[in-house]
């Protein structure tokens, strides 16, 4: 029972924020698992990225509004995917300078905005919950938004799976197969962006894409099939947040303030460790050109 | 509907030296029609057509990369895409399979069914990451499906179907390697099993034998030689050099120009009509069976973005003895 303490620090079960945190977090991983196992297929990590960029405008936009972040992730995102969509880019090389030219002015932007959140406001804490969130202050009120978000991202994905994978294989095969690439990649980039609304709001809004695409990245290696890679990317994403909120539940007695580090610190750590953990058994094992691994 | 042999046409850039050279001129057996009687006398002429490509032309981007392309392909026929880089196959193929828009002519492909169905299609470069988590198996299975909405369910009958179509290119063994692992030969496999999934009667392969050593392209040309003459497909692959489709196919379709010289190999591939596609002499010598066409000076006849150096560019083999283009 020590060990047990030991991890759990004292009330870590009966505390009503870090089971909501536990709920909510394994909820926004599952839908990530999906969605960012495509991204990396699809080359559009990045894309994944220039989101997390314009949902911190968004946030901090609704801190300044005073209404839930959420909202404004949400908002940010589809708007962020429309222009993206709406700027026309049709080649992969656009893509990538389409996408850096809406980050950088978002990021210039959630800079004024929270500048003025924090002088007009005095809410000293809106820069770091928006940016780098945490879990443990996601209030329930935000449960619809994380269904209105995770669940048609995840019928998006689930509705043009099959084009989706193929595409990412080759477009051109998919171009021969009759694949509108075009609907296909616009369904794709909205269930993107919610994902990213929902990491955001779990992890803020930097760090949102490690939880999107640093599972998938590192479940790329352990499955050589698209469906159980999805899972992996869930299961590490879900262990990730978990271990993230205990470890950030037992901070509070730690050093130097006992205040509790930040839990987005610890969900990204333990995200690049499997990732780490995951590459370094790829390429001791060797890649197995059976593909012997499950 | 029987086509005369397909004449040179005459072009918007002129250099054809003559209009009147055609694939069947003074060929007696090509007389009939140009539907393969010439080139498979087992079997004569009266195959359902599969692709018919009439007086077709292509402009992109201002430029005009085919005119008055014509011929046509029949059930179970191998033909060959013949010409140097930049000559306008991919284009042609795309034109095909209805991913380039067609400017003038038309392509018809038989069967009710939409394009997409009637065709398949093994592109040239499929670029694929090492850890792809996707197994030959599950490509196969996405020539099935792979444009269909929804999560796919799990179906013994599916996947049966994969493997058999894997085991009829000779890679069940490779049904769980992931695709980014396979060698170039291996995928090239898979992918037509891909493209055969859709069960389609036309097999379109961009440059098939790039990349491929001398073996796995011998390989290559008997498997789609055999998928055509067992499964009545119709195949048409590009290829900047014919020598190792030599003794398989039924016709050639020969780019040079944005134009086309189309018959059996043995009417194509001549002096005369080379000369008179390429707008200038061009040497059609034979050597130790198999023939090599000297392009000489050729600076004005691929729209300038031919990779063939002026000085000479050796295009193509060709078998001289008759009967070559049998089997």
């Amino acid at each position: 029972m020590s060990i047990v303490h030991a991890v759990f620090a004292p009330g870590f079960f009966s505390n009503g924020p870090v089971q909501a945190a536990l709920v909510m977090g394994a909820v926004v991983a599952a839908v990530c698992a999906p969605v960012g196992v495509l991204a990396v297929l699809r080359g559009q990590s990045f894309a994944g990225h220039a989101f997390a960029d314009i949902t911190s405008t968004g946030g901090s936009a609704a801190v300044l509004l005073g209404i839930s972040p959420v909202l404004g992730f949400a908002a940010s995102a589809a708007a962020g995917a429309a222009s993206m969509e709406g700027l026309g880019a049709r080649q992969h090389g656009d893509r990538d300078l389409v996408t850096g030219t809406v980050l950088g002015g978002a990021l210039g932007l959630s800079a004024l905005l929270l500048y003025l959140s924090t002088t007009r406001q005095g809410t000293s804490g809106a820069t770091v919950s928006v940016l780098f969130g945490s879990v443990f202050a996601v209030s329930s009120a935000n449960w619809p938004w994380v269904a209105a978000l995770g669940l048609p991202a995840l019928a998006l994905v689930a509705a043009a799976y099959r084009p989706l994978l193929l595409s990412s294989v080759s477009p051109e095969l998919a171009a021969a197969r009759g694949v509108r690439s075009h609907l296909v990649g616009a369904m794709y980039l909205a269930a993107l962006a919610a994902s990213v609304a929902l990491a955001a709001l779990t992890i803020g809004a930097v760090l949102s894409t490690a939880l999107l695409v640093g599972p998938a990245a590192a479940a790329l290696g352990l499955s050589s099939r698209p469906g159980r890679a999805m899972a992996w990317a869930g299961a590490i994403g879900v262990t990730s947040v978990w271990a993230g909120i205990v470890l950030a539940y037992d901070s509070y007695s730690w050093p130097p303030a006992g205040r509790g580090w930040p839990v987005s610190f610890f969900v990204v750590a333990l995200v690049m460790a499997f990732y780490a953990a995951s590459r370094a058994g790829a390429h001791r094992h060797g890649r197995s050109p059976a593909g012997k691994a499950a | 509907m029987p086509k005369p042999p397909t004449p040179l046409p005459a072009t918007s850039s002129g250099t054809a030296s003559s209009g009147t050279a055609s694939s069947g001129t003074g060929s007696p057996e090509d007389a009939s029609s140009g539907v393969g009687a010439g080139t498979r006398p087992t079997q004569p002429a009266q195959r359902p057509r599969v692709l018919s490509v009439e007086d077709l032309g292509v402009r992109l981007g201002g430029r005009q990369v085919l005119s008055d392309v014509s011929f046509h392909l029949c059930e179970g026929e191998v033909a060959g895409l013949i010409g140097s880089n930049g000559a306008g196959k991919t284009t042609l193929l795309r034109a095909v399979l209805g991913l380039t828009p067609v400017s003038s002519g038309r392509v018809s492909v038989a069967g009710g069914r939409g394009r997409h169905q009637a065709v398949g299609y093994v592109p040239q470069k499929v670029v694929l990451d090492a850890d792809l988590p996707v197994r030959a198996r599950d490509l196969v299975q996405l020539g099935q499906d792979g444009h269909r909405w929804g999560l796919p369910l799990p179906s013994a009958a599916k996947r049966a179907a994969t493997e058999e179509l894997l085991a009829g290119v000779g890679a069940l063994h490779l049904a769980d390697a992931r695709v980014g692992q396979l060698s170039g030969g291996e995928l090239q496999r898979v992918l037509v099993a891909h493209a055969l999934a859709g069960r389609p009667r036309l097999l379109l392969l961009d440059e098939p034998l790039a990349n491929l050593d001398l073996h796995s392209a011998r390989d290559t040309v008997a498997l789609l030689d055999c998928i055509a003459r067992q499964q009545g497909i119709a195949v048409l692959m590009s290829t900047h050099d014919v020598n190792p489709l030599l003794g398989v196919m039924d016709r050639v379709v020969y780019l040079a120009g944005g134009r086309a010289a189309t018959g059996s190999t043995d009417d194509v591939v001549r002096s005369d009509v080379l000369s008179s596609l390429y707008g200038h002499h061009v040497d059609v010598l034979h050597a130790h069976g198999r023939v090599i066409v000297s392009v000489g000076d050729d600076s004005h006849s691929d729209d300038g973005c031919d990779a063939v150096p002026a000085s000479a560019g050796v295009l193509v083999g060709g078998p001289v003895h008759r009967g070559a283009g049998a089997r």
